[in-house]
C-alpha cells in the first residue's frame, strides 16, 4: 500500500539561482548600513505604500477629502525616497525572476489550494481582505516586517520587538487553526 | 543621485527577497507551521549584522536612530491583525509587492487590498489616534535604555539564539 508521503511535492523547482537565506539575510543587514549611513532612511514598505494610497483615495473621494485628512496632510504623496524604493524593489524582483526563469503567473498557491481548493474568486477575495487587514494593522502598529521586523528590531526598539514577537505568535496560532498542525504538503 | 539611490536600494532589496524565495507565499506560510525556516534564516542575520553595523555607525556619528513610537496598545492590536492577515495572505507587504513583480496574481489582489486598508486607516485615523495610539504611549524607547542591558548583550543573545537554532536546523536537514 502506498504511503501518504509518496505525494510530497518536489522542492527543487526554480532553485537554480537561489541564494542561501543566511547570505541574503546578511546582505540585507549590510544594505541597512547603507540605508542608515547614506540614504538616512531605514528600509520600510508600508509608510510609503500608505502615501501611494493617497492619490487613489483622491480619485475616489476627491482631492479635498484627502487634503483635509489628518493622516495624509503631514506627509502628502510625492515621488520621494520611499516611493522610489518600492518601484526599485518591484524591478529587482522582476529582473531576478526573469533571469532565473522563475517568472510565472500564479493565481492559487499550494497552501491555499490544499485547504480551501482551487477557486480563483475565493483566493483573490481572501488575499484582498487579508491585505486590507494587514495594512490596517501595520499602520496602527507603525510598520511591517521590514520597517519594524528588520529595521526596527536592529535598532533594538521596544515597539519593534513587541511587534515582531506578537506577529509571529499570532501567525503561529493562526496557522495551526487554519492549516492544521502539520501545514500543507 | 537622489533618484538613483532609492531605486538602487529597492532593486537590491527586491532582488535579494526573490533569491531567498520569500517571494513564494508557500515559503512564508511554511514558517508558521514550522515546515520551512527560510523566513527566520533571512531575518535573524539581517537583524544581527545590520544592527551591529548600525550601532557602530551611530556611535561614530555617521548615522542616527529612527525609533518608532512605543504606542503599546496600537502596536499590540496592529500586530495581531498583521499576524492573522499573514496566515490568510501568505505575504507581508514587502514580499507581496516583490511577488507581484514575479507574476503572483493573488499577491496583486492583496496589494490592492493593502491600498484599500491604507485608505480605511487614514479615514479612521482621528478616532484611532485619540482612542488607541495615545494609550500606553511610551514614546521612542529602546530596549537597552529600558532594561539597562547593553546593546552588545542584546546582540550576543540574539546571536546565540540564531547559532543554536541554525546549527540544529542544518543538522536535522543533513
Amino acid at each position: 500500500m502506498a504511503m501518504p508521503t509518496d505525494h510530497v511535492a518536489s522542492k527543487t523547482e526554480g532553485r537554480r539561482l537561489d541564494l542561501s537565506p543566511y547570505l541574503v539575510g546578511a546582505s540585507i543587514g549590510v544594505l541597512s548600513w547603507v540605508a542608515f549611513a547614506v540614504s538616512k532612511e531605514p528600509i520600510g514598505v508600508t509608510t510609503p505604500l500608505s502615501r501611494v494610497a493617497a492619490p487613489v483615495a483622491a480619485a475616489i473621494f476627491g482631492n479635498e477629502a484627502v487634503a483635509a485628512n489628518p493622516y495624509w496632510s503631514p506627509m502628502p504623496f510625492s515621488w520621494d525616497y520611499g516611493v522610489l524604493f518600492l518601484i526599485g524593489m518591484m524591478a529587482g524582483a522582476f529582473v531576478s525572476s526573469l533571469a532565473s526563469g522563475t517568472f510565472r503567473l500564479e493565481a492559487v498557491p499550494r497552501f491555499w489550494r490544499g485547504r480551501f481548493g482551487g477557486s480563483l474568486i475565493k483566493r483573490f477575495a481572501a488575499a484582498f481582505f487579508a491585505g486590507a487587514l494587514m495594512m490596517f494593522g501595520a499602520r496602527m502598529a507603525g510598520g511591517c516586517t521590514s520597517g519594524h521586523g528588520i529595521s526596527g528590531v536592529l535598532q533594538l526598539a521596544l515597539s519593534s520587538g513587541l511587534f515582531i514577537v506578537v506577529v509571529f505568535a499570532s501567525a503561529i496560532i493562526g496557522s495551526r487553526v487554519v492549516f492544521g498542525r502539520r501545514g500543507i504538503k | 543621485m537622489s533618484v538613483v539611490l532609492p531605486l538602487l536600494m529597492g532593486y537590491v532589496f527586491g532582488f535579494l527577497l526573490h533569491r531567498a524565495r520569500v517571494t513564494d507565499s508557500n515559503v512564508i506560510e511554511g514558517q508558521f507551521c514550522f515546515c520551512d525556516f527560510t523566513m527566520i534564516k533571512v531575518m535573524l542575520p539581517a537583524i544581527i549584522i545590520g544592527g551591529l553595523g548600525v550601532l557602530v555607525l551611530v556611535r561614530i556619528g555617521d548615522a542616527q536612530y529612527y525609533i518608532k513610537d512605543a504606542n503599546l496598545l496600537g502596536v499590540l492590536l496592529g500586530a495581531v491583525m498583521f499576524g492573522v492577515a499573514l496566515v490568510f495572505f501568505g505575504y507581508c507587504p514587502g514580499t507581496a509587492l516583490a511577488a507581484t513583480a514575479t507574476g503572483s496574481l493573488h499577491a496583486l489582489a492583496g496589494v490592492l487590498g493593502m491600498i484599500a486598508g491604507a485608505i480605511l486607516y487614514a479615514f479612521s485615523y482621528g478616532w484611532i489616534k485619540a482612542n488607541i495610539l495615545d494609550v500606553w504611549a511610551l514614546g521612542k524607547v529602546r530596549l537597552p535604555e529600558l532594561t539597562g542591558v547593553h546593546d552588545i548583550v542584546w546582540f550576543a543573545g540574539l546571536g546565540l539564539i540564531a547559532l543554536v537554532l541554525f546549527v540544529w536546523l542544518e543538522r536535522r536537514a543533513a
